[in-house]
């Protein structure tokens, strides 16, 4: 009892505890509201803003880390076309807000409407937001279509595991429109569609040749370490190749800044190349997955966003079916 | 007033016990405070260890990536160094439903092995080495995942061609400068858990190495988290590599028999 003395009665101390605990309460719930508007009002906006590739060309570039709770998922880049008879989307981003918030901007800042969405490929960073574009074609390759119907849906999964509440009412919609390679005319841009592989099964690389631009997707990283879930590199270096014989003006990479240069190209190359390489060394000297992911990284490459998280994530992802075939 | 310092000076008196306490624990026995603060200790010290004498030791290393990318194949590797000839090294990890993955006897060989298993939560996943005074040395780490690797049927449940290959195993040597020399096999094996709805469990119980003559090098119990067609990485002396034969069975009683090269 003896440090309860001071208090002279039972009574008083009674109601001392449940006036303290009236307060303290009081304040938990006080403070609680108050983060619960702060979630509200700020959270889910990514704030898009669109920087101007030239022409009347746009593009929102995400940031170039891995998905978190932080940034939404908005991680890889979106653009548009504003053309004489609507504007034209490549890529529709992470999440049902993302896709919302940009139509939003892009309505709002051009003062026109949607006329075609294309999906460069069948990752989740570039076609969850597809859903807020259900009233306009969404056009893609057969194997891109095939892809996000059979995948897409782990990968919805997984993001909201990633980024949590940023993906409410995200589901997956598929492409409504199948598209051929070669060129078309929308809204008097001459746009050409080129099919190829390596990042992904079927990567979509499109190319405005009244602009200049180049969406290469995610078949080119700038200032980021090319992610390679799915790929297959030496399909992937080949692609870059033909990508080298396009003569543009301006790049817009799946993931980092627009150049006007060949950075990108040769960013996301020698990288890839150094990749396969200390892999297939890795397997020729007998070492193990776990040895692999320790090895040392080359400092030319310390330029590269996220560099040792990505290429850990490649060795899991690539090693364990080179080793299949090197034993095969 | 009088009586007010007497209970403040007995107050003190039992303050100062707990802290005697707590240093005689700290001096006298193992603190046992486990580094990774996993809700499972204590039950995996009493199933797998069976509540044995345990000491924490960052000797034993545990290497596995932070996050699992595929719960069906998740890397791990454990080297010991420097504490002396081991006799036996237990993999478990705490919160799989499943814990146990491997026990691994080095005998003449490196106390060091990886290959993949599979993980159905985030768990920490642990090596306990024990040296020949019969004390575990435990080194683990934590690692990250989503789930669904043990509770999955294997891959090549969905293929027809299982049976043609069950058991058939490749293998490389590699007599190497600056580094141990290396075995890696791959044993072609479904290794089902049994816990995917309507599939048995499946998967290799034993594994043992023998020299030319028939003595035994090393040998392993696996268990079901070992992942689908074993991919097994150890260390030996080069010496041993000529006519080295890698036999075992699984719990159905197939036999795996086979000259390594």
């Amino acid at each position: 009892m003896n440090i309860l003395t001071k208090l002279s009665s039972p009574k008083k101390m009674y109601v001392h505890y449940i006036k303290r605990y009236l307060e303290r309460s009081l304040l938990v719930l006080a403070l609680s509201l108050s983060n619960l508007q702060l979630i509200n009002a700020n959270e889910l906006d990514y704030k898009l803003v669109a920087e101007s590739v030239g022409q009347g060309t746009y593009a929102f570039i995400g940031s170039t880390k891995y998905f978190s709770k932080k940034n939404g998922g908005n991680i890889a880049n979106a653009a548009y076309i504003v053309t004489n008879s609507g504007v034209i989307v490549i890529d529709t981003g992470s999440s049902y807000q993302y896709g919302k918030q940009m139509r939003q901007y892009i309505e709002s800042t051009t003062g026109l409407s949607i006329i075609k969405v294309f999906n460069t490929h069948h990752h989740p960073d570039h076609f969850l937001g597809n859903q807020a574009f259900k009233d306009v074609p969404i056009a893609s390759l057969q194997g891109i279509v095939n892809a996000i119907d059979s995948q897409g849906e782990a990968f919805n999964n997984n993001l909201y595991t990633l980024v949590g509440d940023w993906m409410k009412e995200t589901e997956v919609y598929t492409p409504t429109e199948v598209i051929t390679p070669g060129k078309l005319t929308i809204g008097g841009h001459e746009i050409e569609i080129i099919a190829l592989n390596g990042h992904t099964d079927s990567d979509m690389v499109i190319y405005d040749h009244t602009t200049g631009v180049l969406f290469s997707g995610d078949l080119l990283f700038h200032n980021r370490t090319p992610a390679v879930p799915n790929a297959n590199i030496e399909n992937w270096l080949m692609s870059i190749r033909q990508l080298q014989q396009i003569d543009f003006k301006y790049l817009v990479p799946g993931h980092g800044p627009v150049t006007e240069d060949n950075r990108a190209i040769k960013q996301t190359r020698n990288y890839l190349s150094w990749l396969y390489d200390s892999l297939q060394q890795a397997l020729n000297d007998g070492l193990d997955i776990s040895e692999t992911f320790k090895l040392e990284l080359p400092e030319q490459f310390q330029d590269l966003d996220i560099l040792h998280e990505e290429y850990k994530r490649a060795v899991l992802q690539l090693y364990p079916s080179m080793e299949q075939a090197f034993f095969n | 007033m009088n009586k007010q310092i007497k209970s403040l000076n007995t107050g003190f008196k039992i303050v100062l016990s707990f802290c005697f306490i707590i240093n005689m624990s700290l001096v006298y026995g193992q603190p046992l405070v486990d580094p990774l603060n996993s809700p499972s200790w204590n039950l995996v010290h009493k199933l797998i260890l069976s509540n044995e004498t345990v000491v924490f030791d960052e000797r034993v290393k545990v290497i596995v990536p932070d996050m699992a990318e595929d719960p069906m194949n998740v890397p791990v590797s454990v080297n010991v160094d420097g504490i002396g000839e081991i006799e036996e090294i237990r993999l478990f990890a705490d919160l799989n439903p499943i814990k146990e993955i491997l026990n691994f006897h080095p005998g003449k060989i490196e106390p060091f092995i990886a290959f993949r298993f599979k993980v159905q939560q985030s768990t920490p996943v642990r090596a306990a080495a024990r040296t020949k005074d019969g004390v575990w040395h435990v080194g683990g780490s934590w690692l990250d995942a989503t789930g669904g690797g043990c509770t999955a049927p294997s891959v090549g449940r969905a293929l027809d061609n299982w049976v043609d290959t069950l058991g058939d195993v490749k293998s490389r040597l590699w007599s190497r400068v600056d580094r141990p020399d290396r075995l890696r096999f791959r044993i072609m094996h479904p290794m089902d858990t049994g816990l995917a709805p309507g599939i048995p469990e499946f998967y290799i119980e034993t594994l043992e190495l023998k020299d030319k003559h028939g003595e035994l090098l090393a040998h392993i119990e696996s268990y079901q988290p070992v992942s689908e067609n074993p991919f097994f990485s150890v260390d030996l002396e080069s010496k041993l590599f000529q006519g080295i034969v890698l036999s075992g069975r699984d719990n159905n009683g197939n036999l795996i028999n086979q000259v390594l090269q």
